[in-house]
């Protein structure tokens, strides 16, 4: 995974939650953000397909568990389209 | 690497440049448009809220499907635009229950506006889903039931609350269930559906205050295959795909700039390279692009663009650095030109700072400065003009052929309702511009007075005159005493009601008519009548209209009983030019508070009088008793 990538998700979090982006870790989950609820994760959900170009599949929404695992989905992505 | 705008933007929060924060704001909005920057700017904005004269505005949003990822978006574009807008979302599917029960969170909300947006497949499953297995009776009873439905709703909402209602119209399938067969038959399900919509056009017309979103069309925009977003439909119940959230907010925006007043009243306009391709001061009449085909056609849509304006009401200046004898032989004889010196109610073609030449045209028409559009080929003067003037500086892009979308695509010049004063108002402005000319070969005021010849008609307001005086109400802000805005509805209201008299004002001279120009509200009590409004269209004040109009509402009173005629004056910062409207009539003043000064007529001691050269005719039917 590039950093650039995980860079640019810590980021999109930290603007739709509207929180300082160095509370915005890897391991950062809606368990460990007490503003991530369902709304914010539907928001960072259509702000991420509008700023990366992609779209997810439910199954892949039910997995974005955290910062982490949602840079992977979309660098995964993003080399699959390459 | 550039600094950060937004590390730039908290900076000058932190020195409390309120104002310059906005401006900087407001840009970073234009530029980027997207979710992440929206929960910021919001948040910036609610921090200085206090601090700007933001135009406050509630709305209510009724929907069949999920709208929250708009709301950040909407929030931040209406903020952008000076508007703080709170909004409520109802729950889903509960619209009916909603609108129908005076005590529901809707009314408790008490919103300025209501949008209603219900999905074709929410409001009519056995159309959307079943169509093909229903017989065209069944179909018509559906059509007939909703349109019922539809119509008792709108009614029971215009019973319970003031707000103006959006409606969403009914969006067509993607492929019809039928397939080609469908546009074969008599009855076809989009026929259904476009049923439904003109059930919902008439009901815009038969209820004041009632508006319809053409859904459809921005959907058919935008492409309808792009619009949809199937697997967020079936997972989390938004029908629309993440780059078209912005589409729906924006168009949702347009419908709000007409309702909160964030309107521009008149559309300025450079010449060389936007009017017409190329300089008319060196490449000369037959060197400069314009006429029917390329490259001059892309100016000609542009022209015809600005007439398009010009016929919803939107005054048309220009203000361009030229010679004056180039430039106007060019707009009065090039062949290709669709507009006309007589289409501009100003003219500044000199070499003159731009700022400066706006101010002055904005002084000439007598409208405030932020009621005034700016189109420039030049981005440098539109950057100019941009940090001098709260003007609205509309971005044209590099390639001519894009000019005439911008400008249609510009919100700032939508209406919701179009009275006959908006499509005569680029004529009123030319014989403005005559009368003027006349005031420079006559002697004395009242001799100019009295060779415009003029005469006024005074009426209650009525259905026909309703929407326009509702219009002035909500637009008058240099000759108007108190600055209450009142909706149609309201107007309506009071014209009904035994206490109130709504008069209406028009005025013509020698010149031509002016058209309904004036407004006024009285309340009677036992002892007194209170003016509740007072106001005039700045077309025609100067000329003493003023004060026929006074006299008759001070005659009215007196024959009704009351000795006193009351008025007050609330000071806004743009109604100095009525500060001592009442005083200059005869009233004294009787009471100053924080809010203004309350004035008062002994009407026992004799009335107002209307000027000699003014001649007064009274309409007595009205919407009244």
């Amino acid at each position: 995974m590039t950093q650039l990538v995980l860079e640019r998700i810590r980021g999109i979090a930290a603007d739709l939650m509207d929180i300082p982006v160095h509370e915005v870790l890897p391991t950062s989950s809606p368990d460990t953000i007490e503003k991530w609820d369902s709304l914010h994760h539907l928001n960072l959900v259509l702000g991420l397909e509008g700023e990366f170009g992609v779209q997810f599949s439910p199954e892949e929404i039910a997995k974005m568990q955290s910062v982490e695992s949602i840079a992977w989905l979309v660098q995964n992505k993003l080399s699959r389209a390459e | 690497m550039a600094s950060d705008p937004r590390e730039v933007i908290d900076e000058v929060l932190q020195l409390g440049q309120w104002v310059k924060a906005s401006n900087m704001l407001a840009e970073l909005w234009r530029q980027q448009s997207v979710m992440g920057n929206a929960a910021y700017i919001i948040s910036r904005y609610e921090r200085m809220n206090s601090e700007l004269p933001m135009t406050p505005y509630r709305l209510a949003l009724l929907r069949s499907f999920t709208v929250e990822p708009l709301v950040p978006l909407l929030r931040a574009a209406a903020f952008a635009s000076g508007v703080n807008l709170a909004v409520q979302v109802g729950d889903f599917n509960a619209y009916a229950q909603e609108i129908l029960n005076s005590h529901s969170n809707l009314y408790q909300f008490e919103p300025d506006a209501v949008i209603l947006a219900i999905q074709t497949r929410d409001l009519l499953p056995d159309l959307w889903y079943r169509f093909t297995e229903l017989s065209p009776e069944e179909v018509e009873q559906v059509i007939d039931r909703t349109r019922k439905d539809l119509s008792d709703w709108v009614k029971t909402f215009r019973c319970y609350s003031k707000a103006s209602l959006i409606i969403h119209n009914l969006e067509m399938p993607l492929r019809p269930s039928a397939g080609i067969l469908d546009a074969q038959g008599e009855l076809s399900q989009v026929e259904a559906f476009r049923r439904v919509n003109e059930g919902m056009r008439s009901l815009a017309r038969d209820y004041p205050g009632v508006y319809i979103f053409d859904y459809d069309a921005l959907i058919a925009l935008h492409g309808r295959l792009r619009w949809h977003d199937e697997v967020k439909w079936l997972t989390v119940r938004l029908p629309i795909a993440a780059d078209c959230l912005i589409h729906l907010a924006n168009e949702w925006l347009r419908f709000l700039y007409p309702v909160t007043g964030k309107v521009c009243k008149a559309l300025v306009t450079d010449l060389d390279n936007t009017l017409w391709g190329g300089i008319i001061g060196e490449d000369g009449m037959s060197g400069i692009q314009i006429g029917p085909e390329h490259p001059g056609a892309a100016y000609q849509f542009l022209q015809r663009a600005m007439l398009d304006l010009y016929q919803r009401g939107i005054i048309l200046a220009v203000c361009s650095k030229n010679n004056p004898s180039d430039a106007m032989e060019a707009l009065e004889n090039h062949p290709g030109m669709l507009l006309r010196p007589h289409h501009f109610a100003a003219l500044r073609i000199n070499w003159n700072d731009k700022a400066q030449n706006l101010r002055e045209i904005a002084s000439e028409l007598n409208i405030g400065i932020d009621a005034l559009a700016f189109l420039d080929d030049n981005p440098v003067e539109r950057e100019w003009v941009r940090s001098q003037l709260p003007v609205t500086v509309i971005d044209l892009p590099q390639d001519p052929m894009g000019y005439a979308r911008a400008l249609r695509d510009s919100p700032i010049f939508e209406r919701l309702t179009l009275s006959d004063e908006d499509r005569e108002r680029g004529r009123y402005y030319a014989e403005e511009r005559q009368r003027t000319e006349l005031r420079g070969g006559t002697t004395s005021l009242e001799d100019f007075y009295r060779s415009l010849q003029m005469e006024v008609e005074i009426a209650f307001v009525t259905p026909q005159t309703l929407t326009r005086v509702a219009q002035l109400t909500q637009k008058t802000n240099q000759f108007n005493l108190t600055t209450r805005r009142y909706t149609e509805q309201q107007i309506a209201e009071m014209a009904a009601g035994a206490e109130w008299r709504v008069y209406s004002l028009r005025a013509r001279d020698r010149f031509g008519d002016n058209g309904l120009v004036g407004v006024a509200i009285a309340r009677f009590d036992r002892d007194f009548c209170e003016i509740d409004s007072f106001l005039m269209s700045c077309r025609v004040v100067g000329r003493t209209v003023e004060t026929a109009f006074l006299s008759h509402v001070a005659v009215e009173a007196l024959h009704r009983g009351p000795r006193y005629l009351h008025g007050w004056y609330l000071p806004t910062k743009k109604n100095d030019l009525v500060k001592d409207f009442y005083k200059s009539h005869g009233f004294k003043l009787i009471g100053e508070r924080e809010k203004g000064s309350l004035w008062e007529l002994d009407l026992s001691n004799g009335c107002v009088r209307t000027p000699e050269w003014i001649i007064c005719r009274v309409l007595e039917e009205g919407i009244t008793q």
